[in-house]
């Protein structure tokens, strides 16, 4: 029998309320979402927090639409919201494949999107889904509020960079890339074209043990044409011990590049030699390496046929409404 | 301790509990209400899965607290009040359809089964085989292979007006 060991819980009404709880309380004190990652860990006695402060009531960390060029996710958003959520998937179809392969139907009716992100689980699928996205993580305290770029947001193995006191409350993506390079200034775009020529596709390729179970590896891919050439990607790895969860020094390989079977095979092999995955009971590390490079190549494969079907992003649509629907609402598009 | 109030198939309970007990625990040792079973412990088995507010969740992940304030549907509030000859209960279509077509074999997993079926009908009253599959895919049966389980829901699709079956039994 699984019992956590024990602990008090308060029940925030607000943002600040749940800050103000969080400071009462110290450093023991952790929030609690959906709980279908705390609750397992403080079962096994993992996780012993001294107070929980329960954040389901807050409504506004629900929100999920476009709002000025991006979208935003709300921390509290279920997994089951996203999944449902029409609009997300047109944009950044990366989020419904991520979704449709995290854990099971009910367990993604109560668990967040905030809740995965803040384990922070080095086989996460949606640290690898935002930070292909290259997300911009929004955190609030006491002082106020501040943001971090999605591959920042993770310091080590279930460790972020939310302090004690702070709250992750929302997640945004925005719907045209800031064109560039990232991390070497010398392989930057070779063809130009504004934010409006471009096409987007997105994807998420994972490979499981069992359906709902943890990636061995995953490879999400975000890209950004113009005219057959890669002017924007975003690639995101899970599982497998890269760096930020992402494959910078493969993204720095295709951008600029013509968007080719070769030159994603070439990307997948950069990927593949970047990060360190390290032999456990999901698999040996050669194998995590051989589906770095596989899964690389089928997700920016998968992203590139999107985007070659997809209206040019210049013509986004204006807004979708806050909230949502309630999960299920839509299950037969799924 | 902490004092909760769990309004669970329109019985509103008043209890005191520990902050750490878990929501299936609440439900079979403080309210006694067994209907609802508990499984594996790590949310893989859905042998727990009850509505919490309007939605199907593992009742072994949730603490009891949460639901303070909220409403619990359990297979016990499956049942049709006071429709049946006898001024009894009547069984819903889902349940029904679990007899009608042998849905079970020991029984393990069938309350959360009925769970998630009810909500899927109610959302989609005329799922595919995949779509119950694909609804049912967090919930594991040791027993039937799950063929019949999907059989017994979409019977409840075909019969949803409660009618007993018997001139389309098959």
């Amino acid at each position: 029998m699984q019992v956590p060991a024990h602990v008090e819980y308060e029940r925030a009404t607000s943002v600040d309320h749940a800050l103000g709880l969080l400071a009462r309380y110290g450093p023991e004190a952790r929030v609690l979402a959906g709980g279908h990652s705390l609750i397992p860990m403080m079962k096994l006695r993992l996780a012993q927090p001294e107070t929980l402060v329960d954040i389901n009531d807050l409504s506004e960390l629900a929100g999920l639409g476009v709002t000025d060029g991006e979208l935003r996710i709300g921390a509290m958003v279920r997994h089951a919201q996203l999944l449902d959520h029409a609009e997300a998937g047109e944009l950044f179809a990366i989020l419904h494949d991520a979704e449709r392969v995290i854990a099971d139907p009910i367990v993604r009716n109560w668990g967040t999107i905030g809740g995965s992100l803040c384990q922070a689980d080095p086989s996460e699928d949606l640290s690898a889904t935002f930070a292909a996205l290259q997300a911009t993580m929004i955190i609030r305290g006491l002082d106020g509020e501040r943001s971090v770029a999605a591959r920042d947001f993770h310091t080590g193995p279930y460790e972020t960079v939310v302090r004690p006191g702070e709250i992750l409350t929302e997640i945004r993506i925005a719907l045209h890339p800031t064109i560039g390079p990232r991390t070497d200034p010398k392989t930057g775009p070779k063809t130009g074209g504004g934010p409006g020529s471009l096409r987007r596709g997105s994807a998420y390729q994972k490979v499981g043990r069992r359906v709902g179970d943890w990636p061995v590896g995953a490879a999400g891919a975000a890209v950004w044409l113009s005219d057959g050439t890669v002017a924007e990607v975003g690639i995101g790895l899970s599982a497998v011990g890269a760096r930020h969860f992402s494959a910078a020094e493969a993204e720095d390989f295709l951008r600029g590049a013509p968007a080719t079977a070769q030159a994603f095979e070439q990307a997948g092999q950069i990927a593949a030699e970047h990060c360190r995955p390290s032999s456990d009971q999901r698999g040996p590390a050669d194998y995590k390496r051989h589906l770095a490079r596989e899964l690389t190549i089928r997700a920016l494969d998968l992203a590139l046929r999107r985007a070659q079907a997809a209206e040019p992003s210049g013509a986004e649509r204006a807004s979708g409404g806050p909230g949502g629907r309630p999960p299920g609402s839509n299950r037969t598009a799924r | 301790m902490m004092e909760i109030s769990v309004t669970v198939n329109g019985t509103t309970y008043r209890r005191e509990i520990e902050p750490r007990l878990l929501l299936i625990h609440f439900l079979r040792d403080d309210l006694r209400l067994t209907g609802s079973h508990w499984g594996c412990d790590t949310s893989n088995c859905g042998a727990c899965v009850v509505w919490l507010d309007e939605i199907p969740v593992k009742s072994c992940t949730v603490l009891a607290a949460m639901a303070d304030g909220h409403r619990v549907r359990t297979v016990e509030g499956l049942e049709l009040k006071g429709a049946g000859e006898a001024g009894g209960g009547r069984l819903d279509p889902v349940q029904e359809g679990f007899a009608q077509c042998h849905g079970l074999q020991c029984g393990f997993c069938t309350p959360g089964m009925m769970m998630t079926a009810r909500w899927l009908l109610d959302h989609d009253p005329d799922p595919s085989p995949e779509q119950i599959r694909e609804a049912i895919s967090g919930q594991i049966c040791r027993c039937t292979g799950y063929e019949n389980i999907v059989r017994a829901i979409q019977w409840a699709s075909k019969h949803a007006d409660g009618s007993d079956g018997s001139e389309a039994a098959q």
